[in-house]
């Protein structure tokens, strides 16, 4: 099949993605939109094999029927409070993807059949012009190895980032000297990409570059953890589709330019809606530590002798006479599988006329729009769902505001505490509702160490205990008057 | 080169591209959109399954060929279907 052919079917490819992803900006066109982008996909797919170039199908077939089965298994087992961890995954395959197609890029111009690992470190004549003559031959170094660096990166960076969300690591550590041992890895794997560069006859510098890079990866997202997931997240999903565009550079491949771009874009767009939802930068994210400035809060001081608590069926004798309720859930409420709980109060509270929404803050949860996943399953209508922008003009309104799980983004000090960590942090004004009832094992911090002086203001009520168990309580309770 | 600059163009004008309709993607679909777009990320399918079906290159190539066509189709099989479960749940009442 002639080359032309090839890029045109590629070209519609290429639109149907497009096509795809505006499908997903509106809710009630986004599962055609998903249907479109799927079908340019198996488009790429079948004109890339029927490409003269394929004629071995063995390693194909295996590949396909191989990561098949593992994507349809992961994709239908997968429970909606472990989406985050199941697109870490997904982010270090698509990274891993990329890195195995630059290498096999660069060993199958090296061409060499090594029976053992010495044979392929054994020096052999090659220079730049075996992969394009002139600048074009640099210019596919310079794709390869920038391919290497960020797939490694990816691979590694989601396989930790998953690690850390499934609770496999608890811990929070990097490397001795933290930012600056990471800055020595990150100029080895330059070094190791400029020796490629100049001289590609060396495959050792091309294994030193992805075995840096793999560290990378891992003492990138080491250090980091807890609320600070959907940065990494929404990061990773950027340089999962940034290596896919590179490696269309290596194989002069438009497909992978567009669909990579497009990906690299969407994922940097979210992590920076992400840190503008948290009041920092991307770099106080990725190397900074939170409770690291301003003074320190005694909690005792905060709490001491102010702190009212409730049972369940107090809070459903104040829901009864309100005529707005906003729900407002957080990470906690993920934890206590509790969105259908949580659903079936709102159910609950509604039929007897009362005006229910739920208060969503862009960065509660482990990854972008989490907790609006999670409400969705439980089958919750998505317009019910509103952002933090709208939602908090209408809490002087709001006769009862139930927070489940939620702690850091509706702290006031964001809003007063200058000097504090999380001072400038746009929040959830909860606090200016008339009743505030907040669903909490403890009055132990949220991820940035801080007492909420929310929890010891008059109008809040503590319902301490599991989540699932209060809500459940509050709707029995509700229902029995 | 006059090939290289052409898909320098076509990268810079998608960058673009993606800025005007990733920006109208609202907070509600931010999920499915990032596993959406993994999928598409999975693409690499493409050049996996040309590393993986050349004839002529050493063993160490096809192996390598293998792993890439494995982690690019677990992206594009596990991408679409979970976003298209979590898609069919957003439904209005």
């Amino acid at each position: 099949m002639s080359s032309s052919i090839v890029n045109l079917v590629y070209l519609f490819a290429g639109v149907l993605f497009i096509l795809g992803i505006k499908g997903l900006t509106k809710p009630s066109t986004a599962v055609r939109g998903n249907m479109l982008s799927a079908i340019g996909m198996l488009v790429a797919v079948v004109i890339t094999l029927l490409n003269s170039e394929v004629v071995n199908f063995t390693y194909i077939i295996a590949g396909v029927l191989f990561g098949g089965a593992v994507g349809a298994f992961m994709a239908l087992r997968i429970q909606m409070t472990s989406m985050p961890q199941m697109v870490a995954l997904l982010n270090g395959f698509g990274g891993g993807a990329s890195l195995t197609i630059a290498s096999a890029e660069y060993f199958s111009v090296l061409n060499v059949e090594a029976q053992s690992f010495a044979d392929l470190l054994a020096p052999v004549a090659l220079d730049a012009n075996a992969f394009g003559l002139g600048a074009e031959g640099q210019v596919t170094l310079v794709s390869i190895g920038l391919t290497i660096l960020i797939g490694a990166v990816t691979l590694t960076g989601s396989l930790v980032a998953f690690a850390k969300l499934q609770g496999l690591i608890k811990k929070n550590f990097g490397l001795p000297g933290g930012p600056v041992g990471n800055a020595l890895l990150f100029i080895g794997a330059l070094a190791a990409l400029v020796c490629i560069v100049i001289n590609p006859s060396q495959a050792v510098t091309v294994l030193a570059l992805v075995a840096l890079a793999l560290l990378l990866g891992l003492f990138l997202v080491l250090p980091i953890g807890g609320a600070d997931m959907p940065v990494v997240i929404a990061l990773l999903n950027s340089y999962s589709g940034l290596a896919a565009a590179l490696a269309g550079f290596i194989l002069g491949n438009t497909v992978l330019i567009v669909a990579g771009s497009l990906v690299g874009t969407s994922g940097l767009i979210l992590t920076k809606i992400m840190c503008v939802a948290m009041n920092r930068s991307l770099g106080n994210v990725l190397f900074g530590k939170m409770a690291a400035t301003g003074e320190v809060v005694d909690a005792d001081e905060i709490y001491a002798g102010k702190v009212t608590s409730a049972q369940p069926d107090e809070v459903a004798m104040m829901l009864e006479v309100a005529k707005r309720v906003v729900i407002v859930p957080g990470y906690g409420m993920a934890m206590a599988q509790a969105q259908h709980a949580v659903r079936e109060l709102a159910d609950s509270i509604e039929s007897r006329g009362i005006e229910v929404e739920y208060g969503i803050h862009p960065v509660a949860g482990r990854m972008p729009g989490h907790m609006n996943v999670l409400l969705a399953e439980a089958e919750v209508p998505y317009d019910k769902l509103v952002e933090m922008d709208r939602i908090n003009p209408t809490f002087e309104e709001t006769d009862v505001v139930i927070v489940i799980g939620a702690n850091d983004v509706t702290n006031p000090m964001a809003r007063e505490a200058e000097g504090s960590p999380i001072y400038g942090m746009p929040i959830l004004n909860v606090d200016k509702a008339r009743n505030v009832v907040v669903i909490k094992r403890s009055l132990s911090p949220g991820f940035a160490g801080l007492p909420n002086p929310l929890f010891a203001m008059d109008h809040t009520l503590m319902v301490y205990g599991d989540g699932k168990k209060a809500v459940v309580e509050m709707t029995t309770a509700l229902n029995q008057n | 080169m006059e090939i290289l600059i052409l898909l320098l163009a076509l990268f810079v004008l998608s960058l673009f591209l993606g800025v005007e309709l990733i920006t109208k993607v609202p907070p509600t679909l931010h999920t499915p959109l990032m596993s959406g777009t993994n999928a598409v990320s999975g693409i690499t399918l493409v050049g996996a399954l040309l590393a993986a079906g050349s004839e002529t290159s050493p063993m160490l190539v096809n192996v390598l060929g293998f792993l890439a066509v494995t982690f690019a189709t677990i992206n594009v099989i596990g991408g679409y279907l979970v976003t298209n479960r979590m898609l069919s749940m957003f439904k209005r009442k």
